[in-house]
């Protein structure tokens, strides 16, 4: 067997590939905290809550109505993104010409209550979900068994983000976007309903985190503190990618996932902290992010 | 130190918050209340073990002790897993809002350092919901009780089994932290004493893992025949799933969680926990009497939960102070924290938690250990019918020998 840096070869491969997996997860979250960061200047702390209750109404349309992961993944999103609507209408909205610092204060604020509400109705030993038949059991790669649903993850992640991208960057309602965030007023004044427009990118953004939350149901239990674990490291990659950076955030989130990945191989110890390295010594060598525009 | 978002609140100041302060009262009108302060993970990933659950079982035992001439209040709080929250805590309940007992503190690191700060202001101090047995070993203190489980006895209990049965070569997947390292500890001394082998280990980082699947893949290179999970709560659970996930048991690779509790398996579900053994002091489905505790007791637990081995610990070791407190008068009580453990431990215990039972000089109570196979979802007949009793050791074998932990106090 072939060594790599001390290493046996194929564990190797298998730990870049879990990498990979990880990293589909943080891609996923940073695209969605920079869609919302870059069009509506909030930094949405919620966003490992409503990734938390993405998971939950996965499980809670299983237990109550007898409908499955395929539909989750379908219902959940737009339900949590309706949540997520109903937020920005009712908190949100009136922090925008204030300083960042506020939206942050509020929507930590609302993650708490959101956890808190949680944890009080199903407690926080976390709750079973099983994954799909379709999608059970796992493909001998030699080197490693990779569990299907976990290759299912990075492709539908995947999917996620480029199609993110392309509506973004690529069509006329991208365009519209991107332009109210530069002048709000101008674009209003076409004749486009820019509050509405924001509100509802916000819920698409949410929709992205219970997107998340779905995909992650099957992987870890489902409890009310799955998304605090997640949302500071998905913090990180937001800023090492660049603060609004979508493209940025997608490839830093995949980027990094093989990095603790790797960590997790060389030094154990420090694949939590890893993360927080890189990030000091980004924002020491480029302030704005590896993607972002200074 | 990882970053988690509770680390953040307290970044913010709002520490001070989560602690429940007892109205500041003058001292004539303390004088005929004892005080009992829960302090354990009420937010993180141990919150499913004592958390809420925890106070409200400490709250049902004052209430059925029903105490004449004197009252007992419950505080609590959260120290979110970190041992200077605790200590700090610890501090302002003795010396500003008068506690007089600290029980619970589940989280080895934060259960020593509180018992530290017990030992200093004199303090009784029960601690249910940690596991190091340094708490009655190296680290012992007069003022200290440790109640329902160590790491010794679980090491003994569930390490055992697995090398009788055959599992003679080990790889550890540890949380780093005291009490992944004392867990690991004792593990490998029941697996080298039974000719077994330990090939290699990693330790995770504390608080912060929910991905171990790298782990996982590098313990099913070694070869291992047993991979021992010297973790708990949500570690433990992550781990079994993502087990699952990745084929080890397929190869034949055997898990043992070496600390599991009844709400990991309902976390789990039966189907992905079926046939994993775990060692418990406390079942709620064991007798007559737990069955009553349980029924008394489940209106007061949130998530429909049953009581599990720590908090029904945190009950037991309410009613055995109260009593002590009781017969030794609340004035004399609040004097000094050691002469009240000494009572503790010239006192024998009984109650429907665990039986009768008595507490050892370096602190240990005594009970007997169960080690129980998580059933096939076919044989449970209804929600948390989880357990089957596998075997008994007695309370005179369950623990370590008290000259063996190394407690200065057995020396004098």
């Amino acid at each position: 067997m072939e060594d790599l840096f001390g290493i046996p070869a194929p564990l190797l491969f298998g730990q870049l590939l879990l990498g990979l997996i990880n990293g589909a997860f943080y891609a996923m979250l940073s695209l969605g905290l920079a869609v919302i960061f870059g069009l509506l200047n909030i930094v949405n702390m919620a966003h490992g809550a409503l990734f938390m209750m993405g998971a939950f109404v996965a499980w809670l349309l299983l237990d109550k109505l007898g409908l499955g992961y395929w539909w989750a993944l379908l219902l959940s999103p737009f339900i949590v993104g309706a949540f997520g609507v109903v937020l920005e209408k009712l908190f949100i909205s009136r922090l925008y010409k204030l300083d960042h610092l506020y939206g942050l204060l509020l929507t930590f604020g609302l993650a708490l209550v959101i956890e808190g509400v949680f944890r009080n109705e199903f407690g926080s030993s976390g709750l079973p979900y099983r994954i799909p038949p379709e999608l059970a059991g796992s493909w001998d790669l030699d080197f490693m068994f990779l569990p299907i649903y976990r290759a299912w993850v990075v492709v539908f992640a995947l999917v996620a983000c480029l199609a993110t991208w392309l509506v973004i960057e690529k069509t006329r309602l991208g365009a519209y976007l991107r332009a109210a965030t530069e002048n709000a007023p101008l674009v209003q004044a076409f004749g486009v309903n820019v509050p509405r427009m924001v509100t509802l990118t916000y819920g698409a953004g949410v929709a992205l985190a219970a997107l998340g939350g779905v995909l992650a149901a099957p992987i870890y239990s489902v409890n009310p503190q799955m998304g605090s674990n997640l949302i500071i490291v998905v913090f990180a990659v937001v800023v090492i990618g660049g603060m609004g950076s979508i493209l940025g955030a997608v490839l830093t989130g995949f980027g990094l996932g093989i990095v603790e990945g790797m960590t997790k191989v060389f030094y154990p110890e420090a694949s939590a902290t890893v993360i927080f390295v890189i990030m000091v010594i980004v924002l020491l060598a480029r302030p704005a992010g590896l993607f972002g525009r200074a | 130190m990882p970053i988690t978002r509770r680390n953040l609140i307290v970044g913010t100041g709002a520490a001070a918050a989560t602690v429940q302060t007892a109205p500041r009262l003058g001292r004539a009108q303390t004088a005929g209340t004892i005080r009992i302060g829960v302090m354990n993970d009420q937010s993180g990933l141990y919150s499913h073990i004592g958390g809420v659950n925890g106070v409200a079982m400490a709250q049902a035992a004052a209430n059925e002790f029903n105490a004449r001439g004197f009252t007992v209040e419950v505080l609590r709080a959260d120290h979110q897993n970190r041992p200077d929250v605790g200590s700090n805590i610890a501090r302002q309940w003795f010396d500003r809002d008068g506690v007089d007992m600290i029980l619970d503190v589940p989280t080895s690191s934060v259960g020593l350092a509180v018992a530290g700060v017990a030992r200093e202001k004199d303090k009784a101090y029960i601690n249910v919901g940690a596991a190091s047995s340094d708490l009655t070993g190296a680290q012992c203190a007069p003022t200290t009780v440790h109640w329902v489980y160590d790491t010794y006895m679980l090491a003994k209990s569930t390490g055992g089994a697995m090398v009788r049965a055959g599992g003679d070569t080990w790889f550890f997947i540890t949380a780093d932290y005291a009490f992944g390292h004392a867990l690991e500890r004792d593990t490998t001394n029941f697996v080298r004493a039974a000719g077994g082998k330990v090939q290699g280990g990693v330790r995770t980082p504390f608080p912060g893992t929910s991905d171990f699947s790298s782990f996982l893949v590098q313990a099913q290179a070694s070869r291992a025949k047993v991979v021992g999970l010297a973790n708990a709560g949500q570690d433990t659970t992550n781990c079994i799933k993502q087990a699952a996930e990745f084929g080890l048991t397929r190869r034949g690779t055997k898990l043992a969680a070496l600390l599991m509790f009844v709400d990991d398996v309902h976390g789990l579900g039966l189907q992905t926990a079926q046939g994993l053994v775990m060692t418990e002091s406390f079942y709620w489905d064991l007798n007559d009497r737990t069955r009553a505790l349980t029924q008394r007791v489940r209106s007061r637990l949130t998530g429909n939960q049953v009581p599990n081995m720590v908090t029904a610990g945190n009950y037991s070791a309410v009613l055995h102070y109260l009593k002590v407190v009781s017969d030794m008068g609340v004035q004399a009580s609040k004097v000094s924290g050691t002469a009240v453990v000494n009572r503790m431990k010239a006192m024998p215990c009984d109650d429907d938690a665990f039986g009768p039972g008595t507490i050892r000089a370096d602190g240990r109570r005594l009970m007997p250990a169960f080690l129980f196979e998580v059933k096939k979802p076919e044989e449970s007949r209804g929600a948390w019918d989880y357990l089957k009793l596998l075997q008994t050791t007695p309370a005179e074998e369950a623990w370590r020998p008290i000259n063996e932990g190394g407690c200065p106090l057995v020396r004098s």
